[in-house]
């Protein structure tokens, strides 16, 4: 074992030993990690290797395949902006190029102080709002340019 | 049965056959990229689309069984245009630089665009500019002429059950990677080379070592080097295929004037070493079985892809491993100690060289410092067969048509026990005419043990010696490794009488006639020409068992003393350490 060691939370820990040997665990038990970490950093990677005893290949090859799973950890503060296809064509990109103009980062980066990282996601389910961009949670629907600097700076603001 | 048409022409075929197979049996070799005889096929590349009444689309003939009342259409223009449209995507992700290729020549898609006549690039070529990994110093991984065909990924995982590589990200970012991305040297790779015996392009490749060797030949005057070189059991019934020979032919005595010709001092025969190994392995095991000191089962050592699997798999059963070296590693010791002492030669002026059939032996000849034993590296470089084909067409030797010659004494003559050691069983097969021997003092009447050979993955025999029966393992291809040792395991475990005592692993598919750095092409027909050669080389013999060879009598007189003994303990031993599956 060249990574360190990690630990995981008694329910991580209790998720894991309840789908252990259920066929398709292992994206059920990704995500919880990613809830837990904010990513999947290579220790709990390893970890789950030994603990599903599978091969780490096997692992990363699932992590990578699937754009939702991370194996860097993204901003505190995750914007999503949907690009389906009816944010799309209601201007999805202009809202991606906005922020990152106002963030000044690209691609998977994260803001210097660690707050802010974007991703550019698929159908986030709720069209009617298009175009739309989350921050965690919170959803902001039937956006302009103009507005995304005032979500931005509310964030900021939290820390 | 099931009875269908193709082409127009009735063809009946057994339940499950697919397109791909049933139009073979009718002289029709459907064009193919990712499809290789010895994985599943998995319908990657789409070059084998066919036609099949009824379908809306064209089919994958590959993936697709016949069914009964089928009509399919192997080729038309429609189906030859498709085609030549996947090779085109294709190349338009694919550098150009086919000429500076190591594949070039053998390149499954440099033939496809020959064949379907490619002279322009209708789509704008997107390269990614992809790091190359030369880590292992053994295989270099250059994912920037990957075709994503899979071939190595379903190697490594599901033959090999390494897991070195797998396909990371996705879509058009899909790249084929160790885990988590670490450099190849730095994962799982057992530097067997299966990956790159397999690779239909120039993605995944032996290291070539062919320019140090011409430098060292070169060398003169005071810098002069004696070259020594060592030719390994199943180089000699494969190297043919280079030069047009069916797989099979045993040109051992060729080769040995062409290494000559290109210029090497001495030419000794690795197949000397395997008779050393087998005495100083067989007198292990007869101490383990018969004295009752240390592990059994004993496991046999001379694969280097083995090695590295079991020091980063199963490190518990390190103390079953046999302490020999492989026979690439004695000869070279015996070569920078005993053989410079007779000769009179500086060992720091000897440069060593073996001919292997393996990319794994790369990296074994500098494993740890106990292949410095005779206080220099004792084998300076490996050459695989590929690349030492490489050389004698580059010095223009026509080998087909040279004459024989013999190896050079003492460590050329060998036994036909010396020469099995190339095929899987071969090693058991070996150690079991001396073992005989060694406890009864008698030799054995018939020598050949057809329970250890042939193809299938695993393979039992029972050996009665003297009213004791040894109960023997055979496994290769190292997925087939983990039944044998999960066995060993659970019966330790539960404190039970181990199944076997002894045990032989090679990691290829076949033994060391499969290995990595073999010629291309190998199928379990051409393993199968490959170990009736080896065979061939048995029979015709004078003699037949290790302990027979008199040159190796001559070693433990004037230099070695016993088998197992303190000198032979020096020189010819090693030990194993267990190694992280992920270093970094």
């Amino acid at each position: 074992m060249a990574v360190a060691q990690i630990e995981f939370s008694k329910e991580l820990e209790s998720f894991v030993r309840e789908w252990k040997d259920k066929p398709g665990n292992l994206i059920m038990i990704l995500h919880r990690v990613q809830q837990e970490f904010t990513f999947i950093p290579r220790e709990a990677a390893e970890r789950l290797a030994r603990d599903l005893e599978m091969p780490l290949a096997r692992i990363y090859g699932v992590i990578t395949f699937y754009h939702y799973f991370k194996t860097t950890k993204p901003g505190k503060h995750r914007i999503a902006i949907c690009m389906g296809t009816a944010c799309y064509l209601k201007g999805g990109q202009e809202l991606v190029d906005e922020t990152q103009r106002i963030l000044g980062i690209k691609g998977a980066e994260v803001t210097a102080n660690g707050l802010f990282s974007i991703d550019a996601v698929r159908c986030v389910g709720c069209c009617g709002l298009a175009p739309v961009l989350m921050v965690g949670d919170d959803v902001y629907g039937k956006l302009t340019t103009d507005q995304v600097a005032g979500i931005v700076a509310k964030y900021q603001a939290i820390g | 049965m099931v009875n269908a048409k193709i082409n127009g022409i009735p063809v009946q075929v057994a339940h499950g056959t697919t397109i791909l197979d049933a139009a073979a049996k009718m002289n029709i070799n459907i064009p193919k990229l990712c499809y290789n005889d010895d994985l599943p096929a998995w319908a990657a590349c789409g070059i084998c689309v066919v036609k099949v009444e009824k379908s809306p689309k064209m089919l994958r003939a590959c993936c697709t069984p016949i069914e009964e009342g089928m009509s399919i259409i192997t080729h038309d223009p429609e189906i030859v245009q498709v085609r030549k449209t996947v090779i085109e995507l294709i190349l338009s992700n694919h550098p150009d630089d086919c000429l500076q290729c190591p594949r070039s020549g053998s390149c499954e898609l440099q033939t496809l665009a020959a064949d379907f006549g490619i002279r322009e690039q209708p789509f704008t070529k997107r390269l990614k500019g992809l790091p190359v990994d030369t880590s292992t110093k053994t295989l270099v991984l250059n994912p920037e002429k990957c075709i994503k065909c899979g071939r190595c990924v379903k190697v490594c995982q599901d033959m090999q059950n390494v897991w070195a590589i797998e396909f990371l990200g996705r879509g058009e970012k899909t790249r084929i990677a160790p885990a988590a991305d670490v450099a190849l040297a730095d994962g799982p790779c057992i530097k067997c080379g299966q990956c790159s015996a397999h690779c239909p392009v120039g993605a995944i490749y032996e290291m070539d070592q062919t320019q140090e060797v011409w430098n060292a030949l070169m060398k003169s005057g005071s810098e002069d080097l004696t070259c020594v070189v060592q030719i390994a059991p199943a180089v000699r019934i494969a190297l043919g295929e280079e030069f047009g020979l069916p797989p099979g032919t045993l040109i051992t005595r060729k080769i040995y004037t062409a290494l000559r010709r290109l210029g090497f001092d001495v030419v000794f025969d690795t197949n000397f070493a395997a008779d050393l190994t087998i005495l100083e392995e067989g007198t292990e095991f007869i101490k383990r079985f018969v004295e009752g000191k240390g592990e059994l089962p004993l496991i046999t050592s001379c694969c280097p892809a083995w090695v590295d699997y079991m020091q980063k798999y199963y490190p518990d059963m390190i103390p079953n491993f046999s302490t020999a070296k492989s026979p690439q590693q004695m000869m070279g010791a015996m070569i920078k100690t005993y053989w410079a002492d007779q000769a009179k030669v500086d060992k720091k002026k000897i440069f060593s060289v073996s001919i292997m059939p393996c990319t794994a032996k790369k990296h074994e000849s500098g494993r740890n410092k106990d292949m410095y034993s005779s206080g220099e590296r004792d084998v300076d470089v490996v050459l695989t067969t590929r690349e030492l084909a490489r050389m004698i067409k580059q010095a223009g030797i026509d080998l087909v048509n040279l004459p024989e010659e013999d190896a050079d004494s003492p460590m050329g003559p060998y036994t036909g026990a010396g020469t099995i050691f190339g095929a899987t069983g071969g090693v058991m097969e070996a150690a079991l005419r001396s073992a005989y021997f060694l406890v009864t003092k008698e030799d054995l009447k018939d020598v050949n043990f057809t329970g250890v050979r042939g193809i299938s993955g695993i393979k039992e025999a029972r050996v009665n010696i003297k009213g004791t029966d040894v109960r023997v393992a055979v496994a290769h291809q190292m997925g087939n490794i983990a039944e044998v040792l999960d066995r060993v395991r659970a019966a330790k475990a539960e404190g039970k009488e181990v199944p076997w005592h002894f045990i032989e692993v090679m990691a290829c598919r076949g033994g060391c006639i499969g290995g990595g750095g073999q010629p291309y092409g190998a199928t379990d027909e051409v393993r199968q020409l490959r170990i009736n050669g080896i065979y061939s080389d048995d029979v015709k013999s004078t003699f037949r068992c290790s302990h027979h060879n008199p040159f190796i009598t001559k070693v433990y007189q004037e230099f070695l003393g016993e088998p197992n003994g303190h000198k032979a303990h020096e020189l010819l031993h090693t030990h194993y350490e267990k190694q992280p599956i992920y270093s970094k």
